[in-house]
């Protein structure tokens, strides 16, 4: 009988931290894609020889803040390490990150799986500085050094995912809280955000570990998960042929949807990590870390509990509404000038319908919404207070939504206001009837469902503006009384 | 008068303002005597002739419009050693691998000298990133003791030391890793200061052991060391190992050394050390104790530890902080077929033996397996020679011992034998390693005619006691007032 494998994972996620200087220099951060190469570059950060590197408080600061996050201990002193090898895109021959004593350690994070939640420990939240860029063409090599020195927060986990989708699932509830906490911009095509995955199979229910390859160098959440599941496939087929895996680093071809060994274990570097003399020990004391505490935002998942407690609304609704921090302030703030009679569920309907397929259509975020939340807020009272009914509720805010107009304005201009007047209504109603003898006919021969037929006449007639509480009872009048 | 330089640096501040003279005379007559005497001593890699007349000029107009108090060293011209950057100045290191290098920032301490009015006149020789004791190995020649041409002046700062020795400059910047300031002083007759590790900026100093790096003076007196040493001091945002304590200006009031207590090491008497050393030594100790210093015994009981501490952590630092130079960004760059082909043919051909050494034991130092049994065994020894000061400094105020073992040696000497080159700089590594102050000045002159240096240390941060004893000592002394035969003024 075939054994059945399980694969263990571990990853590693290299976070660019959004500050506006780099991490040991004064450089501006600029967008690595559209810069002019070498236009953010200074003797510090281009390795001249002389200069040193000063520390970034606010890199610190952020660290500290994923690391608080992930309910990690962040270490009184940590040490800042060089490590050592040569590469055209690390300009002084070594690279500033920690390693023994890094900024933090012993977090973890929970994520959502099918059987509901599972805990993942991270085992350490470093910093360190970002790399140059190398582009090669027609045989020879240029480098653009604006990256380098770039502040990054390097998250390590423990090897306690057991499938793809663990891994995925990890992966994106860091990026939420990164987004969450501001220290990232989360723009997965900028490669704000890349992957290494630490890959082993054993077979199922066992606590062997067997021999792990590390994936390097994966920029999205697609490459992540296809790059893991056909890791861990090679791998069962390896030890199903009674082979065994080799140590190796292995990087991810994207066109072809394969693996290819980078590196042997024979041909590991030596980092020869040593304490950097040019930084003295990193102290974050108490009051620092009381200070960020202070300043801590509450959490995709707390905010997530918190929607589903205190407002009533459904998983689904607080999943949607909180995946985002604007999205969740977004709703507050939209709550906060909502009628009270009117319910949280009513304004989360009306978020993830209309708005959100509204904002999927015109590929828009909230930040850059022309509605704002106290204009959606008054709409949905217009709704409520009979003013426009449901209908015309949803073309209002199609309009609001492209040309930022309040919902009163446009009720005004087009006239829209319901009509809730009995008599005018009753005339309408008789008139429909009036015209339409075979379908009262159907109604008394029993087919009451021609009463939703004849609604939509009325309401055609009323262009839409009927009340349409006041349509139906009048309907059911009428039609009992012919 | 046949040379400005007969004077002192606070003689030649008070000749600009009294206007006996201009800066353009000054300057013109340091350039005229580097000219003369240069073909004997190549104490210069770099000399700016036309901008330093240009700047003197501009010293002149501010001395003429009376807007001089701001500008203590205004218009005096100083010498930089090459291993401190200077904006549009080569900056070799004393190294093929930065041929052509020109940085485009100035090191912080040459920055604070020129904002207080300084001139740099150039640039003076050093062993390749100041690895070495006698400038022998520069990759661009050697330099010559001013007392004696077959000499060495010591190193690695030995073009500064020659160039103040031999009255081309009245100061000169020097750096000390291990002995580089203090060593060279001792060789070539005149004063120099290693200030605490911490206590002047190092930025813009092309590193080679970053935890021991120290920006250092060069002069004929404790007084003029002072003047340039506080301008220089004091903390600096670009460089995160500088120290925020305040700097302690020097009284040189004082006249007598009453109530000073200082410590002889008996480890710094030993068995092959010259006679006359030990003994010009011991009589400068008595001088000291005549103008009322209390004089005692101490122990400094890891100092026979202090050369294989410092030859792993030195080196170990060093071979990172030389990775950059990979003919990636500037200086040449030897072509190969391969990028690690290029890398390692440019950094083969570019380093000179000694760095290529020092690289190697670094690197093995820092390797896996053999971590610990170098490079952290190294730290915790460091830890105790640190100890050895820290408890020292309960008892005594300061330490007197000689500079080094030996007076200048000659040129070749240790050639081909590292470890008797290496042994040159025994008693100035330990106070590199615990990071204290230390300060060279003459007492004395072996049956040859060499100068011969005393050591002074102090506790961190008290450079003030160090300059304000040797000042003392040099009132009641005229060790430091001789000048190097072949480079007499009346000769010129």
């Amino acid at each position: 009988m075939a054994i059945k494998y399980e694969p263990v994972i571990g990853l590693e996620v290299h976070a660019q931290l959004q500050t506006k200087s780099k991490m040991f220099c004064s450089c501006a951060v600029v967008d690595s894609v559209s810069e002019t190469p070498n236009n953010a570059v200074c003797p510090v950060c281009s390795g001249m020889p002389g200069t040193l590197p000063v520390v970034n408080q606010l890199a610190v600061e952020y660290g500290i803040r994923v690391a608080l996050a992930l309910e990690c201990q962040v270490n009184p002193v940590s040490i800042f390490a060089r490590k050592n090898y040569f590469y055209p895109d690390i300009p002084k021959g070594y690279q500033i990150s920690q390693y023994e004593q890094p900024l933090a350690e012993n977090g973890k994070l929970n994520i959502k799986i099918a059987e509901g939640q599972k805990t993942i420990r991270v085992r350490r939240v470093h910093l360190e500085e970002d790399t140059g860029k190398l582009t090669h063409l027609n045989g020879s090599s240029l480098i653009d050094l604006n990256r380098a020195g770039v502040p990054l927060l390097e998250i390590v986990s423990e090897p306690d995912m057991s499938s793809v989708e663990e891994a995925r699932a990890y992966a994106e509830a860091l990026r939420d809280i990164l987004r969450y906490l501001e220290v990232n911009s989360g723009d997965m095509e900028k490669g704000v955000i890349r992957f290494e995955a630490n890959i082993s199979v054993r077979p199922e229910g066992t606590d062997v570990l067997n021999t792990r390859v590390e994936i390097k160098n994966l920029n999205s959440f697609r490459a992540l998960e296809r790059a893991t599941a056909f890791e861990i496939q090679r791998q069962e087929k390896v030890l199903e042929a009674g082979g065994q895996v080799d140590q190796e680093t292995l990087g991810w071809d994207e066109d072809n949807e394969k693996t290819y060994s980078q590196r042997s274990k024979e041909d590991a570097h030596d980092y020869r990590y040593f304490p950097d003399p040019d930084l003295p020990p990193l102290v974050v004391d108490k009051a620092w870390l009381e200070r960020v505490t202070a300043t801590l935002p509450e959490l995709p998942r707390a905010k997530n509990q918190r929607f589903m407690e205190e407002y009533e609304l459904t998983a689904y609704d607080a999943g949607v509404l909180t995946a985002e921090k604007a999205v969740a302030e977004y709703f507050e703030a939209a709550l906060k000038k909502l009628p009270e009679n009117i319910s949280p569920k009513s304004l989360a309907n009306w978020m993830t319908g209309d708005l959100f397929s509204l904002m999927n259509q015109a590929d828009t975020t909230v930040a850059d919404l022309k509605l704002s939340p106290e204009a959606l807020a008054k709409l949905i009272g217009l709704v409520a207070k009979g003013e426009i009914n449901q209908s015309t509720g949803k073309t209002v805010l199609v309009e609001m939504f492209s040309s930022g107009k309040s919902a009163a304005e446009i009720v005004e201009e087009g006239g829209l206001k319901q009509v809730s007047d009995e008599g005018f209504i009753a005339d309408l109603v008789k008139q429909i009837l009036g015209e339409n003898p075979d379908a009262v006919e159907s109604f008394k021969a029993g087919k009451e469902t021609i009463i939703n037929w004849l609604f939509g006449q009325v309401m055609k007639k009323a262009a839409g503006k009927a009340n349409p509480n006041v349509v139906r009872a009048e309907l059911d009048r009428q039609l009992k009384e012919a | 008068m046949s040379s400005f330089f007969e004077l002192s640096l606070k003689g030649l501040q008070t000749g600009l303002r009294d206007s006996s003279f201009t800066s353009r005379e000054l300057v013109t007559d340091a350039l005229e005597r580097i000219a003369k005497f240069e073909p004997h001593l190549h104490a210069f890699l770099y000399i700016e002739s036309e901008p330093a007349l240009r700047q003197a000029d501009e010293a002149d107009k501010r001395l003429a419009s009376g807007d001089k108090q701001e500008f203590p060293l205004l218009g005096i011209p100083i010498a930089i050693k090459d291993v401190l950057t200077v904006e549009h100045m080569p900056a070799t290191a004393g190294s093929k691998i930065l041929e052509g290098f020109i940085p485009p920032y100035t090191a912080t301490a040459v920055k604070r000298l020129q904002t207080a009015g300084a001139i740099v006149i150039g640039k003076t020789n050093t062993d390749e990133f100041a690895m070495g004791s006698s400038t022998e190995n520069s990759a661009y020649g050697l330099t010559h003791n001013p007392w004696d041409k077959s000499r060495v002046p010591g190193g690695s700062s030995g073009g500064s030391a020659a160039a103040v020795a031999a009255r081309l400059v009245p100061a000169a910047l020097g750096t000390d890793t291990g002995g580089s300031v203090r060593q060279p002083a001792s060789y070539c007759g005149v004063t120099g200061l290693k200030p605490t590790y911490g206590r002047v900026s190092r930025y813009g100093l092309i590193a080679f052991g970053s935890s021991l790096d120290c920006v250092g003076v060069f002069g004929r007196s404790a007084e003029d060391v002072a003047i340039i040493f506080e301008i220089m001091a004091g903390p600096d945002p670009s460089d995160a190992t500088s120290s925020d304590t305040a700097v302690r200006t020097t009284k040189f009031e004082k006249q007598d050394l009453n109530g000073i207590r200082i410590g002889v090491p008996k480890e710094y008497f030993i068995e092959g050390m010259q006679a006359e050393v030990q003994e010009k030594i011991r009589a400068a100790i008595s001088q000291l104790e005549s103008l009322g210093a209390k004089i005692q015994d101490v122990s400094l009981a890891h100092t026979e530890y202090a050369l294989p501490v410092y030859y792993i952590l030195a080196p170990a630092e060093a071979s990172a902080n030389l990775a950059r130079f990979d003919g990636m960004r500037y200086g040449p760059r030897v072509n190969a077929n391969s990028l690690f082909e290029v890398f390692s043919k440019t950094r083969g051909e570019k380093f000179g033996s000694e760095v290529k050494r020092r690289i190697m034991l670094g690197t093995y130092a820092l390797s896996a397996g053999y971590y610990d049994a170098y490079y952290g065994q190294a730290q915790k020894v460091r830890t105790l020679i640190k100890q050895d000061f820290e408890t020292a400094f309960k008892e005594v105020d300061l330490i007197a011992c000689p500079s080094t073992p030996r007076t200048a040696f000659e040129i070749g000497a240790h050639a081909g034998d590292p470890i008797s080159m290496y042994l040159e700089d025994v008693f100035t590594l330990p106070a590199s390693l615990a990071g204290v102050p230390g300060i060279s000045f003459p007492a004395g002159f072996d049956e040859l005619g060499l100068p011969i240096g005393m050591q002074l240390l102090a506790p961190e941060f008290r450079e003030d006691l160090l300059l304000q004893t040797t000042h003392i000592y040099q009132q009641a002394t005229e060790w430091h007032k001789q000048t190097p035969p072949t480079f007499d003024a009346e000769k010129i």
